[in-house]
């Protein structure tokens, strides 16, 4: 039950953290490096806003999310479009453009137990005996409306049906008078925005450092690799095959072994299943 | 040998015995640490049409390599820095084999996680040594052979890798940039060249690595830091992306500019992170390519 219980909130902590990344990656084909940079962002600016300008707290969230997403969308805009369409200086230039932000941050001086936000409800309850604090219930359940959200959202509204679109066929929506560069704008808007809900979910379980941005992006990286790129419902699996290990890992062998069982992952998907579990789209198109 | 070759090969290695300090000395060799790591990039990326974001990964495989083997079984750096070369380059080409049957970017990803994760797997398991490192290497017995170990080598690489591209063998590693698919028509495992390639890459960086180690004569976690893969990047950016000798001069500048930075500490990997960026987003082509143009046009108008 254990087992069980925080696998799931640590499932649920990885596809949160990853579903930002495969969203951007699904529509514009743009691997987001700054991903990790932008969640500390939203950390650090949340804190920013609740300990120096005395914002209430869910004011200060609802205001560094609105601004993390503005910043994302500008990044595309100013930044990434000259380079679209050439991997190489896409990767390079969102990596960059990360670094200097997180390298920014330790700058200032932005290290050490001092920067945390505070949980949103203290306390813990008992379930099935196993003791878990409200906070990584409230994850579970964010994380699960989360997933609701994006799915009704990519499959209702006519933005969410533009942006499917120019994933799955960007001549053919182009023709039909999609925008690919203003969709790519509102991708990775979007994808800074929930990398953002991740942040200000997660960080009060832990204090805001520099390395949680580098570590971020890493995990959101394996998860995608794992579950395949730019497919939706493979950042899920990946996210729960990669948690339920991580913790089975932690129950059975040691704490120290939830690196190695990302490694293991990664190389073992490379091998045996390029594409990922559930990347079926790019399948031929990735292996010369 | 034209008149920019000799002026280079004079250059480089002239340099050291240019300035006074052993300060600068030193400065001179990380440069060329560096200019290592972004030859093996710029080879790779703009030869073969592999991104590889792991110069780290090269360095921290050859400097534990280089770090275990004289610190367990005490041998000389002689015998280290070859083993740790070769054997950091079988197992860096080993690790990356399974994303180079793909195009796209997953290479590039996967060698930048390798450093990361790699890193906090010796942190979380603690072994060689944990966070803490392994003290006490060999170091070498002065600066001047120090300096002049790594100069002629740079000179060695950069003209012989600029040899290689012209061969056969880099003829298919090019035409394997440009249409993969063509290459694999002709009826040549595409894959198997590659390994080729990126062996040849990461031997390069283990080297840096091993050198590195015995430089400092310590190993540690640092030499998994991300600078070792950004900033060889930024110096090839900076020098000339596709010319070899550029990302050695890129090096050279931009580790200058960088000691000019010093005390700006943290900042400086901002500053060379925001350069890579523009310069990236700009496209420009690189110093030496423009001095090349340059070059070029002088020598016709004297001519005619």
């Amino acid at each position: 039950m254990n087992i069980f219980i925080f696998g799931l909130v640590n499932s649920v902590i990885l596809a949160l953290i990853a579903s930002g990344f495969a969203l951007v990656y699904g529509v514009s084909r743009l691997a987001n490096f700054a991903h990790g940079a932008l969640y500390i962002l939203v950390g650090f600016a949340t804190w920013l806003f609740l300990n120096r300008l005395g914002i209430n707290y869910i004011g200060s969230i609802f205001l560094s999310i609105v601004i993390v997403s503005i910043i994302g969308g500008a990044i595309y805009r100013f930044f990434l479009i000259r380079v679209k369409g050439m991997p190489a200086s896409e990767i390079i230039a969102s990596l960059s453009i990360g670094i200097a932000i997180m390298e920014l941050f330790r700058w200032r001086g932005f290290i050490g137990e001092a920067y945390m936000l505070p949980p949103f409800v203290t306390g813990s309850v008992s379930i099935a005996g196993v003791m878990i604090d409200w906070q990584r219930l409230i994850i579970i359940g964010i994380g699960l409306a989360m997933m609701l959200s994006l799915w009704l959202f990519t499959h209702h509204t006519k933005v969410g049906l533009s942006l499917r679109a120019i994933a799955q066929d960007k001549r053919a929506s182009m023709m039909s008078g999609i925008d690919p560069d203003r969709t790519a704008v509102i991708g990775l808007a979007m994808g800074s925005a929930l990398a953002g809900v991740a942040a200000v979910v997660i960080l009060p379980l832990g204090s805001i450092t520099v390395e949680t941005g580098y570590m971020v992006l890493t995990d959101a990286i394996a998860v995608c690799i794992i579950g395949g790129l730019g497919s939706w419902m493979g950042v899920l699996a990946g996210a729960f095959l990669l948690g339920f290990s991580q913790i089975l890992a932690t129950a059975f062998i040691g704490p120290h072994w939830q690196m190695v069982v990302v490694l293991l992952f990664i190389i073992l998907t490379l091998i045996l299943k390029p594409s990922g579990l559930l990347g079926r789209q790019k399948e031929l198109e990735e292996r010369v | 040998m034209s008149l920019p070759t000799v002026a280079f090969v004079l250059g480089l290695l002239i340099i050291p015995l240019a300035v006074t300090s052993m300060a600068w000395q030193k400065i001179i060799i990380i440069a060329c640490i560096f200019a290592f790591l972004a030859l093996s990039f710029d080879f790779l990326a703009h030869f073969v049409g592999i991104v590889c974001l792991g110069g780290a990964f090269f360095t921290g495989v050859g400097g534990y390599i280089s770090g275990l083997l004289n610190s367990a079984f005490g041998l000389p750096l002689v015998i280290t820095i070859p083993i740790a070369t070769i054997g950091g380059a079988v197992i860096c080409t080993l690790f990356l084999l399974p994303c180079l049957p793909m195009r796209g970017i997953y290479f590039a990803i996967v060698s930048l996680m390798y450093p990361l994760l790699f890193a906090r797997v010796i942190q979380a398991l603690n072994i060689f040594g944990g966070t803490d490192g392994l003290p006490g290497l060999a170091t070498f017995p002065n600066i001047w052979v120090e300096l002049y170990l790594i100069l002629p080598l740079i000179l060695l690489l950069t003209f012989g890798l600029r040899r290689l591209v012209n061969e056969d063998f880099g003829m298919v590693l090019r035409a394997i940039k440009d249409n993969d698919q063509a290459v694999k028509a002709s009826n040549i495992n595409i894959t198997w060249f590659k390994m080729k390639a990126v062996f040849l890459a990461a031997a390069i960086g283990c080297f840096s690595g091993a050198y590195l180690a015995h430089l400092y004569g310590w190993v540690g976690l640092s030499l998994f830091a991300l600078d070792f893969s950004i900033f060889p990047i930024a110096a090839t950016v900076v020098g000339g992306v596709g010319t070899l000798v550029g990302p050695v001069i890129g090096a050279l500048i931009l580790t200058l500019f960088s000691e000019m930075l010093r005390e700006f500490g943290p900042l400086r990997v901002v500053f060379y992170s925001l350069i890579l960026a523009g310069l990236v987003i700009l496209n420009t082509g690189g110093l030496v390519p423009y001095l090349q143009r340059k070059y070029h046009q002088f020598e016709r108008w004297t001519e005619i």
